[in-house]
């Protein structure tokens, strides 16, 4: 076994044009925000510069260490290197999503129940006398400071109108574009290119179509039933937690048609060497596995 | 693994550093990035230093003296925030980058290119925390750990600006613990199994993997805020059935295993310096990673420790009480190991071991004021008062940062080739150590009298011991001056430092030239 070199670059002028980038984005992202329902905000475009720098320079470093691997530069330890730092990306995107999910537990276990008079610290009732706590609450404990109160909510409708009900369709759509992202492996490792582009393509079109039966959902909420972001603590939880999991679909779908557009306009991949595939295709698993953790928790329970 | 490591490339064009100020903007050089980070953290130690000298001038005497209210409590908050996220963790990950190749034999960090980044989203970062300063309304007022609803309902517009500096700064941190694990589990020389690392390595493995578990966590706790600031979720607010305590056991949830990531790599430091300058091998050194582990498993089940006097259903209190107070066992192995690998040794006192030794002695005094305040019932009353502050600041300033010092000491020579002034040394050490405890120590008595944090006024017959405490500040504060010069006058020059640099030094750091190479270990050395 002899000893590859372990590839590092010079110097790199990405990471500064990145870091200058994340700057521009979060400084023109709070000025947006700060000057929401202001006339003019010249926020805005610091933001949309940052984002086009960050995207620009995102391009220019993937297509380098692409290029470096075509140019075998990189040994089979540096591949693993970027193995495990996908790895550790995941958990870190586990443990956001984590917070979200405590914060929906805290609130359904302790905070609602204890504002409707129930448990150890129902004292707080005493704060709005006569709520009462239900889950998916429909009211606000204040129901008069400002919030829009909605008339329906998202839960399971009963076994009677299952079939009408979108988040089950969601479910069986982003399941099965787990499957079609497994068999677009399968066929790549068995070499079958062709059979790789239709299954990774059936992905991310299933991808697409979750995305917009999402915003069907968004639609009907807001249009609909009067739920909002703005509709107390239900509508805060469930949009937050649908809300960045569909961003999170939107990340992983542009993963996934990334590696579609080098595997059909440029060849890559092989049955071997195959680890920018890979690396979407376990982010997209982990964004299926958040997906039915939210169908139990937000949806049925 | 036992195969020969039998270079093929002798051939290595061994580049040295580049020219000019793009060295260190392109940088993908772990010594390079390491000296970045520890930079930044010392200019960011001085700034955060600065603010807490406005709070210490402001308590000298009471009565409102300097500062308006409404400045104090900024300072307040920037000094929190810049010394946790701006000099502390960014000293640690840049004593990383510069030992962690080193000392597990590899060629450089794993994800070189991702590492300057990690670096260079901080000065962003702390640019947009700092210009909050200006902005209308002030910077930030609510207090580094930003409780909900003063940071929400009732915080200045520039929260923004600091939600999203958190969440670039969270970012960098991420990028940088994955670099740093990736680099450990990867790239060890053939021959140094897990059981046979540097404890520093050993520290950093886990303080990564806290890092990457709670840091998301934050990000989530700055969202939550952003929203119900600007677009009406409720997570916070208890009129539309969210909970201002949910923002406490978030906050909490990353806050606590925080601390631990401010104090695992002085554990680690704190091993390494005391073996060497004891010239025996470390007592205990499976029970040291045992015990790191443990306190890195335990700290994700004691949040709510901070929390009290909230009104928490009493399973709780008592839950949190015993698994908090479960911390001191292992913690107290450590202690012991130390003080066994002193025992009987042939110890000399250079710099870098009296910073060691001082830090194994006011941490564990911090670490008891910890245990009294772990037990509920005393809790409610020392909750919220200068023993708070005591406490806290006895393990994070003569624990971490002492530790951070004797780091510098204890590398300097191996980083620039040079000797330290030991003269001057000593004296930063002594000035430093009396100063810490004349600032430190008696605010554990105003504390237990009764005086409040986080107020810029205080009743009279707090007076003498805040004025002491204001004395040993400044006195603190000035000795850093003198670390800065000796910092500078051992990068420009001194008596030459040998490879292995003290008597007694083990590790492969001391195996390479003083100052170490640019490219150090491009074939792995073989460990036995």
């Amino acid at each position: 076994m002899s000893y590859q070199k372990y590839y590092v670059p010079e110097e790199s002028k990405y990471p500064i044009y990145i870091a200058t980038a994340l700057f521009l984005l979060v400084m023109g992202a709070a000025g947006t925000i700060n000057d929401l329902g202001k006339p003019a905000s010249n926020s805005v475009y610091i933001l949309y510069s940052g984002f086009a720098v960050f995207a620009a320079t995102l391009y220019f470093w993937f297509r380098a260490v692409i290029r470096e691997h075509i140019a075998g530069l990189d040994s089979s330890q540096l591949q693993k290197s970027f193995v495990f730092g996908m790895g550790w990306f995941i958990f870190s995107e586990v443990m956001f999503f984590a917070a979200f999910f405590g914060a929906l537990f805290y609130v359904r276990n302790f905070s609602v129940p204890w504002l409707g008079g129930e448990g150890e610290k129902g004292l707080a009732n005493m704060l709005w006398e006569g709520f009462e706590s239900s889950w998916p609450v429909m009211s606000t404990p204040d129901a008069g400071s400002g919030y829009v109160l909605a008339d329906k909510n998202m839960s399971w409708p009963g076994w009677s109108n299952v079939l009408k009900w979108l988040p089950l369709w969601n479910t069986i759509v982003l399941l099965s574009s787990s499957v079609t992202v497994h068999f677009a492996h399968l066929a790549l490792k068995n070499d079958n290119k062709k059979s790789f582009n239709t299954w990774l393509g059936v992905t991310v079109a299933l991808a697409l179509i979750f995305v917009g039966l999402q915003a069907a959902e968004y639609y009907e909420a807001y249009a609909h039933y009067g739920l909002t972001l703005n509709s107390g603590i239900y509508g805060s939880t469930f949009f937050m937690l649908t809300g960045f999991h569909g961003f999170h679909v939107m990340m992983g779908g542009f993963m996934l048609a990334v590696m579609l557009c080098r595997s059909v306009f440029y060849n890559h991949f092989d049955p071997h060497s195959h680890f920018g595939f890979e690396a979407a295709s376990w982010y997209w698993h982990f964004v299926d596995v958040v997906w039915v953790m939210l169908f139990l928790f937000v949806y049925i329970l | 693994m036992s195969a020969v490591i039998e270079s093929h490339n002798h051939d290595d064009h061994h580049h040295g550093p580049a020219k000019g100020l793009t060295r260190w903007l392109y940088t993908t050089n772990h010594k390079d990035i390491g000296s970045l980070y520890l930079w930044f953290s010392f200019a960011m130690f001085l700034i955060g230093g600065a603010m807490a000298l406005v709070i210490r001038a402001e308590l000298f005497q009471p009565g409102m003296q300097i500062v308006e209210p409404e400045f104090y409590n900024q300072m307040l908050t920037l000094h929190g925030l810049i010394m946790v996220f701006g000099a502390v963790m960014p000293a640690f990950v840049g004593l990383a980058n510069w030992l962690v190749p080193m000392m597990v034999g590899a060629p450089d960090m794993a994800l070189p290119r991702m590492n300057n980044l990690s670096f260079w989203i901080l000065p962003f970062a702390f640019f947009i925390l700092l210009s909050s300063l200006f902005m209308e309304g002030g910077a930030p007022n609510f207090g580094w750990t930003f409780y909900a609803p003063l940071s929400t309902t009732y915080a200045p517009p520039s929260v923004t600006f600091f939600i999203f500096a958190v969440h670039i700064m969270g970012a960098s941190s991420i990028m940088g613990s994955i670099n740093v694990i990736v680099t450990i589990m990867n790239m060890r020389a053939p021959g140094m199994t897990l059981m046979k690392m540097p404890l520093f390595v050993w520290s950093w493995l886990i303080t990564a993997y806290l890092l990457i578990a709670v840091m998301p966590v934050l990000a989530g706790a700055v969202t939550m805020m952003l929203m119900d600031i600007h677009f009406g979720t409720s997570f916070f607010n208890a009129a539309g059935g969210g909970d201002p305590v949910l923002f406490q056991h978030i906050f909490w949830f990353f806050g606590h295993p925080e601390v631990y990531i401010m104090i695992l790599p002085a554990f680690g430091i704190a091993s390494h310096i005391i073996e060497t300058f004891s010239r025996k091998q470390l007592f205990g050194y499976a029970s040291m990673v045992w015990a790191m582990a443990s306190i890195a498993i335990l700290s994700f089940v004691v949040w709510a420790h901070h929390m009290f006097t909230v009104g928490l259903p009493l399973a709780a209190e008592l839950f949190f009480m015993w698994a908090t107070m479960l911390i001191a066992v292992p913690t107290g192995v450590k202690v012991f190991n130390w003080v066994t690998t002193m025992f009987k040794g042939s110890i000399t006192y250079e710099t870098p071991m009296l910073f060691a030794i001082a830090f194994v002695v006011l941490f564990t005094i911090g670490g008891f004021s910890g245990l009294m305040l772990a037990i509920t019932p005393a809790d409610f009353q020392y909750h919220d008062t200068y023993f708070v502050v005591a406490h806290f600041h006895y393990v994070l300033v003569p624990g971490s940062i002492f530790s951070i010092m004797a780091a510098v000491y204890y590398w300097i020579p191996k980083w620039t080739g040079n000797m330290y002034d030991e003269r001057l040394g000593k004296l930063h050490f002594w000035l430093s150590f009396v100063g810490v405890n004349v600032t430190f120590f008696p605010q554990h008595w105003i504390g237990l009298a009764g005086m409040p944090r986080r107020i810029p006024d205080y009743a009279l017959q707090f007076a003498d011991w805040n004025m002491i405490s204001s004395v040993g500040a400044f006195l603190f504060g000035a000795s850093q001056i003198l670390f800065l010069f000796i910092v500078l006058k051992t990068v420009m020059g001194g008596k030459k430092a040998t490879p292995e640099v003290w008597e007694g030094s083990r590790g492969l750091e001391w195996t390479v030239e003083s100052p170490a190479p640019y490219h150090t270990f491009t074939t792995p050395p073989k460990v036995s």
